[in-house]
């Protein structure tokens, strides 16, 4: 028990080092919540523009465009693309990292926020789209007031996996030597050669952050399953 | 009403419509006029290009060929804003396709509101005074899904009267029914020919017909093969075809 309580003190208290943690919690928070946000609005663009094509066959270009970016992204490694990012698409220019893991966690969830939003748009019955465009609403009109919200609700337990999700794959941005959660961890095990305490430490944090927005999720669906308009 | 729109032409004219789904020809040449306050209906064996033919006349179909004016506009044309003119095109579809994220009476304005600058006061006074007629003012502020068949084809019917639409487009509005639903729609539509409501139904409802249209079309292989006043359609039928597919129906 002596052990334990030394190894804490150790790896937490001394040297403040448990400003190492919360400092990387901050740091993993703030990327992850701007990140979705920017999976959010691309993914949304990316999804509408692939779904309009899909059913009308219209926005041939942006398409194609669209098309590229899923394949690019889905197709590579998000650690490769945050590299890219840092090094290839800022290299020349002096920026924060914090605003670099942004970007590339940011574009990397729209390419998947895309897919799951594009899905939910298939999902809704044709006669949807008939009755809203019979009543003389454009495409667009019939999109954000009759198709979106019933979309929404239809992947809303989807997308709040892909943020889980997202939440985890910060955890890589220490490759452009930003003090995530992750980091901040493995800096105390350098510094004290005590791998079990702050690695387990950082692994109950995420764990925890998971277990609560999971929670939240439950009570959305719930809400949403009962109130079954 | 548009003011190009000339009296005693037809409403709607439709001259020689084609639709072709790649090589299919679901409608391969239909020519009819539709006057203001008739009751027209279209029957036909399925896949004869009946409700194909419905829905070219809204658009929701695009059509390869012929030409359909409303009101004295050719729809058709890709210049024409479709959008404006659907407004005036009440249509009802065998599914319902009420809004099910909204209130009744959510369903009934959002047109109204969105599209005719109408207030929220005006478009629900409106609402209700429609659905009291189809008598479903209790139901305004329930979810589709808390409605049996028959009530929401009814509150599809009063969602598209609430545009004030000058024609209205019957897709076999019965046909999705429980057979003891259908009545209390085929009442609705009835009051609304009653009031003299021009108005195009896709139907197997043959009875109806007989009761309510002024005019009968009979459609077979994406064709008008016989129309007629109803006595007539269903007591002489002139062609083979008409005879068998009576034959069979009645």
């Amino acid at each position: 028990m002596n052990n334990f309580i030394d190894a804490f003190y150790l790896n937490f208290i001394k040297d403040e080092r448990w400003k190492y943690i919360t400092g990387g919690l901050k740091t993993t928070l703030t990327v992850t919540f701007f990140a979705v946000i920017m999976g959010i609005v691309l993914g949304f663009l990316v999804g509408v523009i692939r779904s309009t094509y899909d059913k009308t066959g219209k926005l041939k270009i942006l398409n194609a465009l669209c098309n590229v970016y899923l394949t690019i992204i889905r197709g590579t490694p998000v650690v490769v693309q945050l590299l890219i990012t840092y090094f290839v698409i800022f290299g020349s220019v002096n920026i924060n990292k914090v605003v670099v893991a942004v970007i590339a966690f940011g574009v990397n969830s729209g390419a998947y926020v895309a897919e799951i939003i594009r899905s939910g748009i298939m999902s809704v019955d044709n006669g949807q789209f008939e009755a809203g465009r019979s009543i003389g609403f454009t495409y667009g009109q019939t999109m954000i007031h009759i198709i979106l919200p019933q979309a929404f609700k239809n992947v809303l337990p989807a997308l709040a996996n892909e943020f889980i999700v997202l939440l985890k794959e910060t955890s890589v941005a220490g490759y452009i030597a930003l003090e995530d959660l992750t980091k901040g961890g493995d800096i105390i095990r350098s510094r004290t050669f005590n791998a079990f305490m702050p690695l387990i430490g950082v692994a109950i944090i995420y764990l925890l952050m998971v277990m609560i927005f999971s929670y939240f999720v439950k009570c959305l669906e719930r809400r949403l399953r009962n109130s079954e308009h | 009403m548009n003011t190009n729109y000339i009296n005693g032409q037809p409403l709607i004219q439709v001259t020689d419509l084609v639709k072709s789904f790649g090589e299919l020809d679901a409608l391969g040449g239909v020519s009819t006029d539709i006057y203001e306050g008739d009751v027209v209906f279209v029957v036909g064996p399925s896949g004869s290009g009946k409700s194909t033919f419905l829905r070219c006349l809204n658009r929701l179909e695009e059509p390869t060929g012929g030409k359909i004016l409303f009101e004295g506009i050719d729809i058709t044309d890709p210049k024409t804003d479709i959008d404006k003119h659907r407004q005036k095109m009440g249509m009802v579809f065998q599914q319902f396709n009420l809004f099910p994220h909204m209130t009744i009476m959510k369903n009934l304005t959002i047109g109204p509101m969105k599209l005719q600058d109408k207030s929220k006061e005006e478009a629900e006074t409106e609402a209700m005074r429609l659905l009291e007629r189809v008598g479903l003012a209790d139901r305004a502020n329930a979810y589709p899904s808390q409605l049996s068949g028959g009530q929401k084809q009814r509150i599809a019917i009063v969602r598209a009267l609430c545009m004030k639409p000058d024609v209205m487009l019957f897709d076999e509005p019965t046909s999705a029914l429980d057979p003891e639903m259908v009545g209390e729609v085929l009442s609705v539509m009835r009051d609304l020919a009653e009031e003299k409501m021009t108005m195009v139904v896709v139907t197997h409802e043959m009875a109806f017909a007989k009761e309510v249209a002024n005019r009968v079309l009979f459609m077979a292989e994406g064709k008008i093969v016989e129309e007629n006043a109803p006595k007539e359609f269903f007591e002489h039928p002139k062609t083979d075809r008409l005879q068998n597919f009576l034959s069979k129906v009645l």
